[in-house]
């Protein structure tokens, strides 16, 4: 368990900032994803903690010690970190017992003591009884488990996971997923885990940091992200979301005809200029066929389109009050709305976030 | 956004690392590039640089002079060599495209019988060296006791022979005839990528077989038979034995044996340099043609996903695809095999096939009493080895490294590991004469020339194969030992070797193989005691002893057929007949 902190970290192939001055630090024992569209930098970012990238500005040190800097990195081999691969990268020449004791046997422990300890994770990831197998025998599922445990058996300071299930099949995937919590859970090995998919990140981490060229957008909890995306492409990377144009006057935001306090939008204490986005969640916009009492903003409008998506009826309502705005709502699929009737939007101001 | 970090921003500055640390951290690989620049440009840039420079010099002086371009082109002699090359390189290679690219569609797409026979006979042809299938030719078709003119004779009373080696056509004949393999191999990889739905399609839209074949199949692999034929063509006009063995007594002059003529006492290397200097540009001119026609993807190698492939019923055409192959297979190995063998355990090879003709004497004199013989035969394998030993290895490091990207400008190592493809084994021969056999190395007639020679010329077919041993193996394979504690060096030793150790020792059969079979770069190289096989069978050729050169020749395939056994046995059956 260790301390990994990043700092001021940047790579460039010639002028392109492929990472670009992000900042990080993970607690003992946190599992940390970094979640971000392909090219976003998040793959770099990992080989640069692991050591087989160069950072061209910042570093990156453990418990302390900086271990990248520009012009002098440790090698990957002096980082006692452990990595799965996008590939497996499980080698095919040696028996899945062998794979799991290379580590081990580099760090010359008796033979009696790798023996146990071999057994003892093939155990956790249920794979003992294919310990004498070749990889070439075993589906891609096996030889991922094959991979945690080569991985996890030398009790690395920090583990890095480098899209390790985007190979795998949907069902595969979800098990796996829960399967990488509960060795987490397990063994409170410091963490690392690149991946473009949300659900796997929110499945998995203590922590999000979404990436976008380049950059860190932002580090939160997952529902944190979700209910407090701080900029816009935060707001539409995780989850979906209604991005409103709104205006700043007297302590209310005023946007299609409704207004609601300041204090009471996520964020926006902050606002520095008149124009700003609020982002609305579909699934925060209540749908109602007469017009609701409380203290919530209403707005009334027209179901100009619906999908049924068998979870959720996903509407997207017309409201000529709010000068022709569209927005899109979900309800669940027992309540249904024709298209063109007339129908009242609830909104609940505390589920909203402004956005930059 | 920097805003957005919040609590993640941490507030130590950073810290300056030691330079010992520094130099501590430097991986040792740019130490290697530099020995491998080195060894690249000793083994490839310089011979070809001092062969370029040679050209312009004045023997002995060494001032700038274009007048051995003047002697080199001034006599109609010299000016016909070349067209004869180029003509003869026309003829064969169309010869080859026309015997092999029916046998290749018939191998890949129909369900022709005897496939297996068919491959026996293109790895037959593919093994049997050039010059020997030019000796068993001449056995079978010299114009007065051929045996195939012996036969004509007698069943028609006729008195001009049937077919006459010695002839314009029957020198573009018996070259075809051994390099058809490498159209089979280019149209036949291209044809087992086109998936029967092309060939479907055809036939919902009311084509027959044939038309399918003619419009649909045949030109989806065009490229790869026009690949085919500038190989062969290549092949051809930098081909030295055939065309000294047969065309030289039939008074047909080409560039290589014209070259040779160069070096004739007095040598005349400046002059032979500069008569080399178009053999050079056709072939690297056709090489980037041949390039250009198999990089247009999408025409024809993109087709092989997904489509099922089922083999097309002939009926009974496909006896008459196979009675094809059959004759092949016939002329171009079973008949100059057969009439080889037969000479070398006769006394006199013309009196045919009897038992008070047998004798073993002609393998007796050269395995006992020749002085030459057994020392070619040693000199052949060790030169062989030594050189394949060395172009794997230096292909594999450079593949490494270039793979790998360690090095910036690491394309430049491959590109000159590259670089002898387009290079004639003749014209590479006189380069390396050129640059080292004068002092200050003075390495002519040593076997460290040959060696060297060798290695340079089929370093690309190690570097390919090296090459494509090392994409295979995923770098997360190193990189996952790595990070678990291993070294660079020790990474490669526990997992990178032992995953590409199977094709390389197949990288480094090939190279034996065509190396202790290479007549055109040895033959300017070799002094009176570094005489190798191929060498020697040549001089035997000379002296005009078909019976002892037949049995000469027999012992030359004993020893390619062991390493090709070898080669089957550890690496797999089609080890030498794999594309790429």
């Amino acid at each position: 368990m260790s301390r990994l902190s990043i700092l001021g970290l940047t790579k460039a192939y010639g002028r392109t900032r492929v990472v670009d001055n992000i900042a990080l630090t993970l607690e003992e024992g946190e599992f940390v994803s970094l979640l971000g569209p392909s090219g976003c930098g998040k793959t770099t970012t990992l080989r640069m903690i692991a050591g087989f990238v160069e950072p061209t500005e910042g570093q990156i040190s453990l418990d302390g010690e900086i271990i990248s800097a520009p012009g002098s990195v440790l090698p990957p081999e002096r980082r006692t970190m452990s990595m799965i691969f996008q590939s497996y990268a499980v080698w095919p020449n040696m028996t899945v017992a062998e794979n799991v004791a290379f580590g081990l046997k580099l760090r010359k422990l008796p033979s009696a003591e790798t023996k146990r300890r071999v057994g003892e994770i093939l155990e956790v990831v249920q794979m003992s009884h294919l310990a004498e197998r070749y990889p070439s025998e075993l589906s891609g599922g096996q030889q991922q488990r094959v991979a945690l445990a080569r991985a996890i058996v030398v009790k690395p300071a920090v583990l890095l996971l480098d899209e390790p299930l985007s190979n795998l099949d949907a069902n595969l995937r979800e098990e796996m997923r829960f399967e990488i919590r509960r060795l987490h859970d397990e063994f409170r090995i410091t963490t690392v885990y690149v991946t473009h998919d949300q659900a796997e990140a929110m499945a998995t981490s203590d922590r999000i940091a979404v990436m976008n060229a380049g950059r860190i957008e932002q580090v939160d909890a997952p529902h944190l992200l979700y209910t407090r995306p701080r900029t816009r492409f935060v707001a539409g990377f995780i989850g979906r979301t209604n991005l409103l144009q709104a205006q700043v006057e007297n302590g209310e935001i005023g946007f299609g005809g409704i207004s609601v306090g300041v204090g009471q939008v996520a964020g926006a204490e902050a606002a520095t200029t008149r124009d700003i986005l609020v982002s609305v969640r579909p699934q925060s916009i209540g749908l109602h066929r007469q017009r609701p009492v409380g203290e919530h903003p209403i707005l009334a409008g027209v179901v100009a389109q619906r999908t049924f998506l068998g979870e959720t009826w996903d509407y997207v309502v017309r409201s000529e009050e709010a000068g022709g705005l569209r927005l899109r709502a979900t309800a669940p699929p027992s309540q249904i709305h024709e298209v063109g009737e007339k129908v009242w939007l609830e909104f609940d101001p505390r589920q909203m976030a402004m956005v930059e | 956004m920097s805003t957005a970090l919040g609590k993640s921003v941490v507030a130590t500055p950073p810290r300056r690392v030691s330079l010992a640390r520094r130099i501590g951290r430097i991986e040792p690989v740019m130490l290697l590039w530099i020995l491998l620049i080195g060894a690249l440009l000793f083994l490839v840039a310089f011979p070809l640089g001092k062969l370029f420079l040679v050209s312009f010099e004045t023997r002995g002086t060494g001032a700038f002079t274009l007048s051995n371009y003047v002697t080199a082109y001034g006599r109609a002699r010299y000016i016909e060599a070349v067209v004869n090359s180029l003509t003869l390189g026309l003829a064969s290679a169309t010869i080859a495209v026309v015997l092999a690219v029916p046998m290749a569609w018939a191998v890949s797409r129909t369900d022709m019988p005897g496939k297996g026979l068919t491959w026996t006979v293109v790895l037959g042809a593919f093994i049997l060296p050039p010059y020997l299938g030019a000796v068993g030719w001449i056995l079978l078709a010299g114009p007065n006791s051929g045996f195939i003119n012996v036969f004509w004779r007698w069943l028609t009373g006729s008195e001009s022979p049937f077919f006459n080696v010695y002839s314009f056509e029957g020198l573009a004949l018996v070259i075809a005839l051994n390099a058809f393999p490498l159209v089979f191999i280019f149209v036949k990889s291209a044809l087992d990528l086109v998936s029967s739905e092309m060939e479907d399609a055809a036939n919902i839209l009311g084509a027959g077989t044939w038309t399918a074949m003619r419009k649909v199949s045949l030109p989806l692999v065009w490229p790869a038979i026009m690949a085919g034929f500038i190989i062969v063509f290549l092949e051809t006009i930098a081909l030295f034995g055939t065309p000294a063995i047969i065309g030289i007594p039939a008074r047909i002059n080409v560039v290589t044996t014209q070259l040779w003529q160069f070096f004739e006492y007095p040598v005349r290397v400046e002059v032979a340099a500069a008569y080399a200097m178009p053999l050079l540009l056709v072939t690297a001119g056709m090489i980037a043609t041949q390039k250009l026609l198999l990089s247009r993807k999408g025409y024809v190698s993109q087709t092989g996903k997904g489509g099922e492939r089922r083999p097309i019923k002939l009926g009974a055409w496909r006896w008459v695809m196979f009675a094809w192959c059959a004759m092949v297979g016939m002329i171009a190995v079973a008949m100059p095999l057969f009439v080889l063998l037969q000479a070398s355990f006769a006394k006199a090879w013309g009196r045919g096939l009897s038992l008070d003709n047998l004798t073993f004497a002609n393998y007796y004199l050269l395995i006992f009493e020749h002085d030459m013989a057994m020392t070619s035969i040693w000199n052949t394998i060790w030169f062989s080895a030594t050189a394949a030993t060395i172009a794997v290895l230096l292909a594999l490091m450079v593949a490494y490294i270039v793979n790998r990207r360690l090095v910036p400008f690491g394309e430049v190592l491959g590109f000159l590991a590259l670089a002898p493809f387009v290079i004639p084994g003749i014209v590479m021969a006189i380069g390396f004469y050129a640059a080292y056999a004068a002092p200050p190395l003075s390495l002519y007639g040593t076997a460290a020339l040959i060696i060297l020679a060798f290695a340079a010329r089929f370093l690309p077919i190690a570097y390919a194969n090296s090459s494509s041993a090392i994409r295979a193996v995923h770098p997360e394979m190193e990189e996952a030992a790595r990070i678990l504690g291993s070294g660079r060096l020790h990474a490669i030793r526990m997992i990178t070797a032992p995953l590409v150790k199977k094709s390389l020792l197949g990288g480094w059969l090939i190279v034996f193989i065509v190396a202790s079979r290479e007549l055109s770069a040895a033959i300017f190289l070799v002094g009176p005691r570094t005489r190798t096989m191929s060498v020697l069978l040549y001089d035997l050729s000379e002296a005009g002893n078909f019976e002892v050169l037949a049995a000469f020749g027999g012992l030359l395939l004993v020893v390619t057929l062991i390493f090709v056994g070898i080669g089957m046995k550890l690496v797999g059956r089609d080890f030498m007949l794999r594309r790429g």
